[in-house]
């Protein structure tokens, strides 16, 4: 896949929705922010108001661009969210990936995925691998953050481990800033640079375990 | 050739009829026979009431009095066109849209063919306006009622999909593309089986009644597809127009999905 580096920090200035408190965050390059939480708490609408697909209050910033200052199908290429069920409506895999097939290829077998999957049917795809190629797909798209949306639910332990790796080089080697939604304590403590818990509605930096 | 004139009695005959109907599907507990009748005495009561406008309107034969039953028609179109959606665009725009649809379709090829291709003296006149609009109106509201339906119905299914398709970068009316085709195909399919249709599986009903009337059939077909043509015009274009205004609708100005501008009438 393609180097492009980010083109800066993401920032949340007093970030609103829903029912939390008003968020301000900042996340550097190469940076892996982890959230976590109970079941609706919010989470998930966090990081779709970050990619601006719910009405919210405050403002983003990615580097020194605005998300309120950028046309919206602009901001989402470039702060990348990935949903924990990820939807795919041509028939085949390959259709879905815009990217030349060295890139393609190159992340398929960086997740143990043959090189035939871009040939699959998507009836037959399991959730596992539904999740791990919708992660190729939104990179593919070279955006300059990530947003994850528990990445990894749906994989076994030796998937996660190996999708866990993928990402990490990724977000280093592109220095792409990442908010990464995740329940499971080892894996915060694997993958964040900071962990956040919301509680009470409001997000609180956690103690390092 | 005279035309027969039906008298009241000569009707009540084919009444007779539909009431042998009604008591056969009565002993044959259909549970069909109240629903057939009280359609039968609405079509009386409601085709006696518009027989009695048109014989009043004709004799006036004013613009303003043919224009203000010309809105009539369209309102009630408007009415109708959001009755028949499952999934509606609140705060008014599903009878907005679809009643400005077919304003500005059917109104117009109505004015264009009334002037430029029939040229009646006036050309409002009434014996040519009224039908013709109403056909327009008619085959208008089933278009944009199915395309609209069919839009907003897709996308309130397909949420998660658009939504992910926003996720990936893609600007809303490429997300909400394929759907957005879908529904006008919808809306256009009915009109293009009528003309394919046309005299070979159904001799069309103005035609009929033209022909009925003492018309040439020559000069009864050349009427029916003047109708088609223009009913066709007025689908289309009035299709899309409805279905792209609600495809917009149907996104805000920061290209997100808002489903709370729907709602769900059962």
């Amino acid at each position: 896949m393609n180097d492009s580096a980010a083109s800066g920090s993401l920032k949340l200035d007093r970030v609103a929705v829903g029912e939390l408190e008003p968020v301000s965050l900042s996340v550097s390059r190469g940076q892996v922010v982890c959230i976590s939480g109970a079941s609706g708490s919010g989470k998930t609408r966090l990081l779709r108001a970050v990619a601006d697909l719910e009405p919210h209050a405050g403002d983003c910033l990615l580097g020194d661009v605005r998300q309120s200052e950028t046309p919206a199908h602009r901001w989402r290429a470039a702060v990348m969210m990935v949903p924990a069920e990820s939807q795919w409506w041509h028939e085949t895999v390959g259709e879905h990936l815009a990217a030349d097939a060295a890139d393609a290829s190159a992340a398929l077998d960086a997740l143990a995925l043959p090189e035939s999957a871009l040939e699959w049917s998507i009836s037959r795809l399991s959730s596992g691998e539904k999740q791990r190629l919708a992660l190729i797909r939104a990179l593919l798209h070279a955006p300059q953050a990530l947003l994850l949306d528990e990445p990894t639910a749906n994989l076994d332990s030796d998937s996660v481990r190996r999708v866990e790796r993928w990402l990490l080089d990724i977000i280093r080697r592109r220095e792409l800033p990442t908010v990464w939604v995740a329940h499971d304590a080892e894996q915060i403590r694997r993958v964040s640079s900071r962990h956040y818990r919301i509680d009470n509605k409001t997000l609180r930096e956690a103690e390092a375990a | 050739m005279s035309i027969i004139d039906l008298s009241w009695w000569q009707l009540a005959l084919a009444a007779l009829l539909v009431l042998a109907l009604a008591a056969t599907s009565y002993l044959a507990r259909l549970g069909m026979a109240r629903s057939l009748l009280v359609a039968a005495a609405r079509t009386v009561i409601q085709l006696a009431l518009v027989g009695l406008v048109l014989e009043l309107v004709f004799e006036i034969g004013r613009l303003r009095w043919i224009v203000l039953m010309g809105l009539a028609m369209l309102l009630v179109a408007g009415r109708e066109v959001m009755a028949r959606q499952k999934y509606r665009l609140t705060g008014g725009w599903a009878f907005g849209i679809g009643t400005a649809s077919m304003f500005i379709s059917a109104f117009s090829v109505t004015v264009l063919t009334l002037t430029v291709i029939i040229g009646p003296d006036p050309w409002y006149r009434p014996q040519y306006a009224i039908p013709l609009l109403g056909m327009l109106l008619g085959n208008t509201m089933t278009g944009i009622a199915l395309g609209l339906d069919r839009l907003t119905e897709g996308v309130w299914r397909q949420r998660a999909l658009i939504e992910n398709r926003l996720m990936l970068g893609q600007p809303w009316d490429v997300a909400v593309g394929e759907i957005r085709r879908d529904a006008v195909r919808s809306g256009l399919i009915p009109i293009i089986n009528a003309m394919a249709a046309a005299g070979v599986v159904s001799l069309p009903g103005m035609m009929t009644g033209q022909i009925l009337a003492g018309t040439p059939p020559a000069i009864a077909v050349k009427y029916q597809i003047l109708i088609m043509f223009t009913i066709a015009v007025g689908t289309g274009f009035g299709t899309l127009a409805a279905v792209s205004a609600g495809a917009r609708r149907l996104f805000d100005a920061r290209e997100r999905l808002r489903l709370d501008r729907l709602v769900d009438t059962g």
